[in-house]
């Protein structure tokens, strides 16, 4: 939901005053680029790790751009997350030869050792998971790649020990 | 250039760097510096040699050494021996090369490499390897001695078409944007490879990127343009990387700027990256995700030769086709034409996947038929299994069955056989295919992708998924097939682009060559491949000997059994995930 600039709640990246001149910064470097939305928001996103309705409509009020616009944009592409994730992220290819690798057994056993859905955080912050479209490393299906790092050929009984990457 | 007697290629593929490649490069540089022989050898960063599985590897050049499973602590020794002494460490030695590379391998007969000449063969970041491979050379003959004209009419003659997937006549399509009169004008290179299980533009970007600049000026030079966009899927974080270093490196030797080499005409490139959405590989879509809007097509006309990023003339083509260019300046339009068929004309990649033996990215002729590719290049189904079909094309195409296998790949024979070039997604699928399951596989992904703009693609897509989810969970009804093809036909007449025109094509080819599954899933109740949950049971048989692997495997803890005895699954709280069947050692577990 869209938010005005009147009451940000504390925590948030654009209240606390180290994160707020990284956002500053992004915005000096990147506003005056043609497009510039796109690319400040890809940067708010890998920087800070998500863009909170309050950063959105800080960055609409900087750059004199409509606040539906900028929440248009977060809300259309699946980069951009509005809540705070895990310290790891855990995402499961679901390209077609990792569809057909197994990657369903695999995510039931991982969402049974993480004790956590497609899509949420596990319950200590450490770790989010989600599902993602093809990362281009086919041949190594089935593949999950952890913040980063990707791992192939993944096989049920070796999951756990993969997955403790994401535990720590 | 500085004379080094000894170069080593570190591979830094994403599978090298998972098993510390970085780590390797960062302890070869000390050691040699170390050891006083930094003067004398170079270590580079290269792509995916070939020993990915067992890395890091590293190739030692002249001699063309290949080491794999090289790890930090092993690198003191080896540069010794191999760099003090000279002797080659026979414990860290590649095996012989049989086919190494799983996503590119050695050309086998078949193949042509003209796009992917230089993948793993030159570090793609260094300028210079790629200048020393006929690197720019095409540019400068272009800006040296040839009109814009004269570029436009050598591509044309050339036949090349574009490699995104529709076909159309680069040359052609390069005339329009240079015919509309507005300025300034934009070259667009759509590097959103979204398809699932196609990565073929990866690979050009992360081994080649110089290719693809290169292509783009002599492009921007022909139609006029000032500057150009390369918009790059956020899923390809290395891709990014690597193009942004060659750009700097480019505007360092004056190849992209002002004045580019002397000649007057000013050209500069600019990465952009997308946000995880696959319609913006829709020309339209990407260039509103460029203009920093949601990535929604509108309809053509206008198109984007007249009115096309931020209402200006752009033109819009494929890594590939860009990738394409230098070399047919170069090497003349006679010899790109001299290869494929009649109307389509010189070399497609393709990512083999599936089951195939032989996994990976492909370069092959146009006009090879279907059985070259799966039986000479990709060397047969896996596991002596027989061919079910072929899916090419992505999530747009089309599934074809074996009695296509004669078909020569062209952009007209696979139309005409109801599935689309596409930018090159090639699956292989064995018997244990469900075919069912596959149109629901591409359905749930594009009713995904669909942006929500026009109706037909949005509920559409919706309303077919729903129904082959019913058909897959066993609750398929009288009636359903006609629902589904009446639904294929309006959605591709009316979608607005070609997402939605293309969606329905996985279950339209199913439908057309394997009815009889269908028909099998909703009168039967039986899926034939074994394959869709709602519609099989496991069941341990006689050969079990009660290892427990199984019980202890099982998600929902559905297996019961005495160690040493047979183990029974209770089919009520079996999930039919099938981990036991893959864990089993005993080939124990049977679907019914």
């Amino acid at each position: 939901m869209a938010q005005t600039l009147h009451d940000i709640p504390k925590n948030d990246p654009v209240a606390v005053p180290e994160q707020k001149a990284k956002i500053d910064r992004i915005l000096a470097e990147n506003k005056n680029l043609p497009g510039a939305v796109m690319v400040v928001l890809n940067e708010l996103q890998a920087q800070i790790g998500f863009v909170s309705p309050a950063m959105q409509a800080y960055v609409a009020q900087q750059m004199h751009v409509p606040l539906q616009q900028v929440h248009g944009v977060v809300s259309f592409y699946s980069f951009f997350t509005t809540m705070p994730r895990g310290k790891h992220t855990v995402k499961f290819c679901m390209g077609t030869a990792c569809y057909v690798g197994g990657m369903p057994q695999l995510i039931e056993k991982a969402k049974q050792v993480m004790n956590c859905d497609i899509g949420k955080t596990t319950a200590d912050g450490m770790a989010t998971l989600e599902v993602c479209r093809c990362v281009g490393a086919c041949s190594q299906a089935p593949v999950i790649v952890i913040d980063e790092e990707l791992h192939g050929r993944v096989r049920p009984n070796k999951l756990p020990q993969i997955l403790k990457k994401a535990q720590q | 250039m500085k004379y080094f007697r000894s170069h080593v290629l570190v591979c830094v593929d994403p599978e090298c760097l998972s098993k510390g490649a970085h780590d390797v490069l960062d302890a070869l540089n000390d050691e040699l510096v170390a050891q006083g022989l930094i003067d004398e050898i170079q270590v580079l960063e290269t792509s995916r040699i070939g020993g990915c599985t067992v890395g890091p590897e590293l190739m030692v050049y002249p001699e063309g050494v290949h080491y794999v499973g090289v790890s930090v602590d092993d690198v003191p020794y080896l540069v010794e021996e191999h760099f003090l002494k000279g002797r080659v460490v026979k414990k860290f030695l590649a095996p012989p090369k049989t086919n190494t590379d799983e996503e590119l391998g050695a050309p086998t007969s078949k193949e042509v490499r003209v796009v992917l000449r230089n993948c793993g063969k030159i570090d793609p970041e260094n300028i210079d390897d790629y200048i020393a491979e006929d690197g720019y050379a095409a540019l400068e003959k272009v800006l040296g001695g040839m009109t814009p004209e004269q570029v436009i009419e050598e591509i044309l003659a050339s036949g090349l078409r574009g490699r995104g997937g529709a076909g159309f006549p680069t040359g052609r399509k390069w005339q329009f944007a240079r015919a509309s009169r507005a300025t300034p004008k934009y070259m667009i290179c759509n590097a959103d490879e979204g398809d699932p299980g196609a990565f073929m533009n990866r690979r050009v970007l992360e081994g080649d990127p110089h290719a693809v600049l290169e292509g783009m000026i002599i492009g921007g030079y022909a139609v006029g343009a000032s500057r150009g966009y390369i918009y790059c899927r956020a899923e390809y974080p290395v891709a990014v990387r690597t193009l942004r270093i060659a750009i700097d490196q480019a505007r360092a030797y004056g190849l992209l700027g002002e004045n580019i080499l002397g000649s007057g005409f000013s050209f500069d490139i600019e990465v952009r990256v997308g946000a995880g959405a696959f319609v913006c590989g829709e020309e339209t879509a990407l260039m509103a995700s460029i203009e920093g809007k949601r990535g929604e097509p509108r309809p053509r006309p206008p198109f984007p030769a007249v009115s096309g990023l931020w209402g200006k003339p752009s033109n819009i083509n494929n890594v590939e086709t860009y990738a394409n260019v230098p070399q047919i300046i170069l090497k003349g339009a006679q010899w790109f034409a001299s290869m494929g068929t009649e109307k389509s004309k010189g070399t497609k990649t393709f990512a083999l996947a599936g089951d195939v033996n032989r996994t990976g990215l492909i370069e092959v002729p146009l006009g090879i038929n279907l059985r070259e590719v799966i039986y000479d290049v990709a060397q047969g189904i896996k596991d002596g299994k027989k061919l079910k079909a072929v899916q090419i094309g992505g999530p747009m195409g089309g599934c074809l069955p074996e009695a296509y296998i004669d078909r020569p790949i062209d952009y007209e024979s696979l139309a005409e056989a109801g599935t689309i070039m596409g930018s090159g997604g090639f699956v292989v699928m064995d018997e244990d295919t469900c075919m069912v399951d596959i149109a629901r596989f591409f359905m749930e992904f594009t009713q995904d992708e669909s942006c929500g703009k026009c109706t037909p693609c949005r509920v559409g897509t919706r309303r077919m998924l729903e129904i082959l989810q019913r058909i897959c969970a066993g609750e398929g009804r009288h009636g359903d097939i006609e629902m589904l093809e009446d639904l294929c036909k309006w959605i591709k007449i009316t979608s607005l682009c070609g997402l939605g025109q293309g969606a329905p094509n996985p279950v339209e080819s199913t439908l057309k060559h394997f009815r009889h599954e269908y028909e099998a899933h909703i009168y039967e109740k039986r899926c034939p491949a074994k394959v869709c949950k709602g519609l099989i049971r496991y069941e341990i048989v006689d050969a079990c000997t009660g290892c427990t692997v199984c019980a202890r495997n099982c998600p929902v803890n559905a297996i019961t059994g005495q160690r040493r005895q047979k183990h029974v699954i209770d089919p009520n709280v079996c999930i039919r995930c099938g981990i036991c069947e893959q864990v089993c050692n005993f080939n124990a577990i049977v679907i019914r």
